[in-house]
């Protein structure tokens, strides 16, 4: 995202000065825009960007500082304050067990980002280079790996994640992050790897790939520099939505008792626990279900208009 | 069409295979001790630790294991669970309270979606059509986990609608809040499907004849435009059927309905393998079924399509 905010910018000439690239005497602000000049120009303009972005922003400074947030520890509990009413700090009152919901629900964004951060990198890489290496080379190469994507995807995710999860977290200790991150990367890397091939197939036959390829470019050189750049937008579309996915499905594993595990924070325990109490309190189910949502929800919306940016054609 | 109906269903072999043994091998693959996971805390004996052994083969090479497991599978027999129960005997009592579930989650997500989604499309940028817009973006991004608890908050509890839980045997109407529950992503994705579908398909060249040639409104749309739209719908819905299997799981588990997603959450959180591989296997029969089924409604929606 950053490096397309970047491109984008430097493509409308916003600091005109500083633009070497401008031929001197033309107003930078006139000239065509790029793809994606285009696409940030319809962004800044689309509100609903603007607040999944702020959302964004907001659970990754949650994940990373917590503290700014609130200043009680989520793991002090009493259970003389079970379900006690807000008070001070504690806005949304205690839970069965006497901890501070919100200090919980501020604190349950770190591992819920962790994972959702580390299993899209995953799904990144591997559908990176299996949707470029079936979409450049083609033939039979590409016939084996989508039979590959079709029987991965011919499994229900949250299925196939609940008994991987169950094998690899057989007898380890810790949070189990590690082990939520590798089941989502093994599962969840097909729809982008589809994604990347179409756009290689489409790429691969333009006139610049068979002009670099004549000038003597090697299908490396060409793969990473021509080929690539201009496949990546949808790509990183479905990766963002794909965040969004893969948070609630860790938040889904944990409340099925499969995901992390105690001390890790996560929303989907705090609200499996919840929900067994609720007609005590609503509110320790209410503000880990609320942030949850707002999380997933911020990424599919900021995929959706990154997609939208990038192909006004859906609209 | 018969050829393809054979070719599609020897991929279906293969793909069945091919599930089962992995799903196979990740249940029993190094898992631990089976035999005192049954026992919990209790000590085993070795005579019973011998029987046991000898009775499950889990001496066996895993692949001879597996072996049996299919032969045994093939003429229905789908085994004892390590408690001792007849696998078959639990299918007979979850799957109809699943299919109840999910058959009525289809219809509510169908009747609702589409509906909402025909009207959508025909009055682009309506209120009606922004409005629907923005709350299936909600609904999207609800998870399950969220959408269960605490719609059984609000219509359970707070306001007394329907039942909090279904229990053992559940009625149709104890059904229709976990139905709805599990029904409202597919209601969701069917609804923003038909209206796209819609929208495309009223600016086609054959409804502009078709009102040309003076059809009532109502014709041009219950047959030209709908029938048309709903080709990419029903792919929607088939692929859908599995993650409405997978949504089971969460419902049921949260409405303490007794069927095929809470019996199978249970066999792998007590590591009962036999029990996780029947029903995962039955699961993608199942699954790979409606897929050929929903590519075979194609050619009856759509007679330009023909499957050589």
């Amino acid at each position: 995202m950053s490096d397309l905010e970047m491109a984008a910018t430097s493509e409308l000439g916003v600091r005109p000065p500083a633009d070497p690239a401008a031929p001197p005497g033309v107003d930078p602000a006139a000239r065509t825009r790029s793809l994606a000049g285009d696409a940030w120009y319809d962004l800044r303009r689309n509100w609903i960007f603007w607040v999944a972005a702020a959302l964004v922003v907001l659970v990754i400074l949650m994940a990373v500082a917590p503290g700014l947030f609130s200043s009680a520890d989520p793991n002090a509990c009493n259970t003389r304050r079970q379900f006690a009413g807000p008070s001070g700090g504690a806005f949304f009152g205690y839970d069965f067990q006497g901890c501070d919901v919100f200090s919980r629900t501020v604190h349950g964004a770190r591992a819920s980002v962790l994972v959702g951060v580390f299993a899209v990198l995953m799904t990144g890489v591997i559908g990176l280079v299996f949707g470029m290496l079936a979409g450049y080379f083609g033939g039979w190469l590409d016939a084996l790996l989508s039979r590959v994507v079709d029987v991965v995807l011919g499994i229900p995710l949250l299925l196939a994640a609940i008994v991987l999860s169950k094998r690899l977290s057989a007898d380890r200790q810790g949070s189990g992050i590690a082990t939520v991150v590798i089941v989502l990367g093994i599962l969840g890397w097909t729809t982008a790897a589809r994604v990347m091939r179409s756009s290689v197939l489409a790429a691969r036959s333009q006139d610049y790939v068979a002009a670099a390829r004549m000038l003597g470019a090697g299908p490396l050189r060409i793969m990473w520099r021509h080929i690539l750049p201009n496949a990546l937008a949808p790509f990183i579309v479905v990766l963002t939505i794909a965040l969004g996915t893969f948070i609630a499905t860790e938040a889904t594993l944990s409340f099925l008792n499969i995901g992390l595990r105690p001390p890790a924070i996560s929303w989907g325990i705090d609200i499996s626990t919840a929900g067994k109490h609720v007609r005590e309190a609503a509110m320790p189910l209410i503000a880990p279900s609320l942030f949850l949502t707002l999380t997933v929800l911020a990424f599919i919306m900021l995929g959706d208009a990154i997609r939208d940016a990038f192909d006004p054609k859906l609209r | 069409m018969a050829r393809y109906i054979i070719r599609r269903l020897l991929q279906m072999v293969v793909t069945f295979i091919g599930t089962t043994f992995v799903v196979y091998a990740l249940m029993f693959a190094n898992q631990n001790d089976p035999i005192q996971a049954l026992a919990g805390d209790k000590p085993v004996s070795d005579n019973v630790r011998q029987v046991l052994t000898e009775q499950y083969h889990l001496d066996d090479p895993f692949l001879v294991q597996y072996g049996y497991y299919m032969r045994s599978l093939l003429t229905g027999d789908f085994g004892k669970t390590l408690t001792g129960r007849p696998i078959g005997d639990i299918m007979v009592d979850a799957w109809p309270n699943t299919i109840k579930l999910a058959l009525l989650a289809l219809f509510f997500a169908t009747l609702f979606g589409i509906t909402a989604g025909l009207v959508a499309g025909l009055r682009r940028g309506s209120a009606f059509d922004n409005s629907t817009l923005a709350l299936t973006l909600l609904v999207v991004g609800l998870p399950i986990i969220v959408l269960a608890p605490i719609g059984q908050l609000v219509f359970g509890v707070k306001l007394g609608w329907f039942p909090t839980t279904a229990g053992a045997r559940p009625s149709i109407y104890g059904l229709i809040l976990p139905a709805l529950v599990l029904g409202a992503a597919s209601t969701a994705t069917v609804l923003r499907l038909t209206r796209a579908s819609v929208a495309e398909n009223v600016r086609a060249d054959y409804v502009r004849t078709a009102r040309a040639k003076g059809l009532s409104a109502r014709r041009v749309v219950a047959v030209h435009v709908l029938r048309n739209s709903m080709i990419p719908v029903i792919t929607l819905i088939g692929v859908d059927l599995g993650n409405l299997m997978a949504g089971a799981i969460v419902t049921e588990g949260v409405f303490n309905i007794p069927g095929v997603g809470s019996k199978l959450l249970q066999g792998i959180q007590t590591e009962d393998g036999p029990l996780v591989v029947g029903f995962v296997s039955v699961l993608v029969v199942v699954f790979l079924v409606t897929n050929l089924l929903v590519d075979l409604l194609y050619a009856v929606l759509d007679p330009r399509i023909r499957y050589e």
